[in-house]
């Protein structure tokens, strides 16, 4: 009785879409808020993690020679000499002064009568900074650099990747953002996928259990089957919009979160987005397929979401596995593996790494996995035991 | 006889109690008969009723019935479809409501008809037609597009017994027709049923109050203790003398001192 599915399935997705409130909560707002989250926090960050573009370092130098100041002089640093070396020091720590240099006496005279196969110790110039300030750091490594630069110039024999307009890294802005994408976004997808089925699942089934409306079904000629499918095949398509909606913040945040010039999709072609959908249609279903066998067997809501639990932080920790391990996994037998498989195969997605032995066994297994749920979760709405305990 | 409707042949059925449950029944035993070699008939166009006090087994027996639960032995046959072996042709043949059934709050009582009816795989033009004259019938067209969650417990019943016959069953399976009804939709639900038998509908009902099976039932069966004490026409079971005078000797009679 196909009429039957498509009765369950209209009636889910009524019932779900029939309350504007949870529907807009469950659909629009976690890409709202992921979007707002993620851009904020890519702001903060660079703004963190940089200093205002006129900003000029408090330096003070102890013994500063002649050569050195100069150079500062040349790259527009103003150094003070300073009065008190230990004062000095506790300028830093309040933050009022932002690097301190201590230069051995007559630093100019060491360096030029200074033999480096002598194996006696080099004249040593002390830097003092505060790295808990980001003007201090900065001061600290503008000063560095330069005094770097000093010691090369004195000794120059070759130079490596000396710049003038040649780009020495040769990844693509693809490769780049493919490495990115690779690493961060199957455990992202995982997270979201998983979300958007918890926020449906549980209510649906336990819900309908905790409610009693679940017996005035399984009255009805309906087959057991076409329940469980008609089910699985809402809360899915539920799950997906969720999960559509938080990717979509995600992707439309990424390039302030990662500092990242114009957007990160642009190197995937048609093809990749169709495989993308492939495997998270089929991980949808395979995750929904499970927190239903779950959702059946819990008495309430509440206890179909502290079972699920768990098994949202595994799906997690594998989501993790992408990040490490460097790129998709190249054995045939992390696809037969719930989960894992997903993860994989979408790291390789990302990684512009498109494998199609690897994606279609993904796909096959979670619809293979997620059939074998259909046939459980219509034997548990067979069973008076698990469908009427009290 | 030909006009047999429903064949209840020895049902069994058992629990296994929790810990927990054995101390509130205290008893050591792990196992709670609530059916016991039940068996009973009934025919086109009567109203039988199950007559017990709470925990007898009339719903029990009436959930296997309505094959919501399995019985661990016999069988019956409802319009000559077994309940064990063809649960899904027994489901198309009854109309089953009880207290326990619920509808779902946020739909309308018109969209819930709807979809039962498509459970129910009824043609669509004789659904509007059944629809109109139940809904009508019952005083469910004003409210026909107000949620579940709003409306009061007695319309909640009646739209509750109309979704159970969508379908327009030959039986009609009822658990406590009256529980919790004021009187006024309580005499709906009871002239509702006469009105079935009327029309050559066989109604089984399950309940503990002697009025009702007085004022409805043709045939009555007493259940005590998961077993049928007496079955019959209602004067057979009296005997001359009131159901409830009848009912109590039979019970002192069943768990002698216990009683």
């Amino acid at each position: 009785m196909k009429g039957g599915m498509l009765t369950i399935f209209r009636k889910e997705l009524a019932r779900f879409f029939g309350d504007k409130r949870t529907a807009l909560a469950t659909i629009l707002l976690p890409g709202l808020l992921i979007f707002a989250v993620y851009t904020f926090m890519g702001s903060a960050l660079s703004s963190q993690f940089s200093v205002d573009e006129d900003f000029v370092p408090a330096v003070q130098a102890v013994n500063l020679p002649g050569s050195v100041s100069a150079l500062a002089g040349q790259a527009g640093l103003d150094i003070q000499p300073a009065q008190d070396v230990e004062a000095a020091k506790a300028l830093i720590q309040e933050e009022e002064l932002d690097l301190l240099a201590v230069f051995p006496p007559d630093f100019d005279g060491q360096v030029a009568g200074y033999d480096v196969t002598s194996g006696a110790p080099a004249p040593a110039v002390e830097l003092y900074y505060n790295s808990a300030s980001v003007n201090s750091s900065a001061a600290y490594a503008q000063m560095a650099a330069l005094l770097e630069g000093y010691e090369t110039s004195l000794s120059n024999k070759f130079d490596v990747n000396p710049g003038d307009g040649t780009t020495y890294d040769l990844a693509t802005q693809a490769d780049t953002a493919g490495t990115l994408m690779s690493s961060m976004m199957p455990m992202l997808l995982m997270i979201f996928l998983f979300s958007g089925c918890m926020a449906a699942a549980p209510e649906s089934i336990a819900g309908e259990k905790e409610r009693g409306t679940i017996a005035t079904l399984l009255i009805t000629p309906l087959r057991r089957r076409d329940l469980a499918l008609g089910k699985i095949c809402a809360l899915s398509i539920i799950a997906l919009l969720s999960g559509l909606s938080s990717t979509i913040g995600t992707l439309l945040s990424m390039p302030t979160l990662m500092q990242m010039e114009g957007g990160v999709g642009a190197a995937y072609t048609p093809v990749h987005y169709l495989a993308l959908c492939l495997i998270i249609l089929s991980t949808v279903l395979f995750i929904v397929a499970c927190i239903s066998l779950i959702s059946a067997f819990a008495r309430t809501i509440k206890e179909a979401q502290t079972y699920v639990t768990p098994l949202m932080i595994l799906a997690m920790v594998v989501g993790v596995t992408a990040m490490f391990g460097g790129g998709a996994s190249p054995h045939l037998w992390a696809y037969f593996i719930p989960f894992y498989n997903s993860v994989q195969a979408m790291a390789g997605l990302f990684a512009l790494e498109l494998n199609w032995t690897h994606l279609l066994l993904t796909v096959g297994c979670n619809l293979a996995y997620t059939a074998l749920g259909v046939w459980g979760l219509t034997r548990m709405f067979n069973s008076e035991k698990v469908m009427f305990q009290r | 006889m030909s006009d047999l409707i429903l064949d209840v042949r020895g049902l069994h059925k058992s629990f296994r109690l929790s810990a927990k449950q054995q101390k509130i029944e205290k008893t050591k035993q792990k196992v709670k008969v609530a059916v016991n070699d039940l068996s009973f008939t009934a025919h086109r166009g009567e109203i039988f009723g199950l007559l017990g006090p709470n925990g007898a087994g009339k719903t029990t027996t009436l959930r296997m019935l309505a094959t919501l639960i399995r019985p661990d032995a016999g069988d019956a046959l409802v319009d000559g479809a077994s309940i064990v072996k063809e649960p899904e042709r027994v489901r198309e043949r009854i109309g089953f409501l009880t207290s326990e059934l619920k509808l779902e709050d946020c739909f309308t009582p018109n969209y819930l008809y709807d979809f039962f009816s498509h459970l129910h795989q009824v043609p669509a033009e004789v659904r509007g037609v059944r629809k109109q004259a139940l809904f009508s019938r019952f005083g469910i067209d004003r409210f026909a597009e107000v949620k579940v969650a709003d409306l009061s417990t007695g319309m909640k019943q009646k739209v509750s017994l109309v979704i159970s016959i969508v379908h327009d069953p030959d039986i009609i399976i009822f658990d406590e027709p009256t529980n919790g009804l004021d009187v006024i939709t309580a005499k709906v639900v009871t002239d509702f049923l006469q009105e079935l038998r009327g029309r050559g509908k066989t109604v089984l009902v399950s309940t503990h109050i002697f009025s009702l099976v007085e004022k409805l039932c043709d045939r009555v069966g007493v259940i005590i203790d998961g077993a049928m004490a007496l079955c019959g026409t209602l004067d057979e079971v009296c005997q001359g003398k009131s159901l409830e005078d009848r009912f109590f000797d039979l019970y002192v009679e069943r768990m002698g001192e216990d009683a």
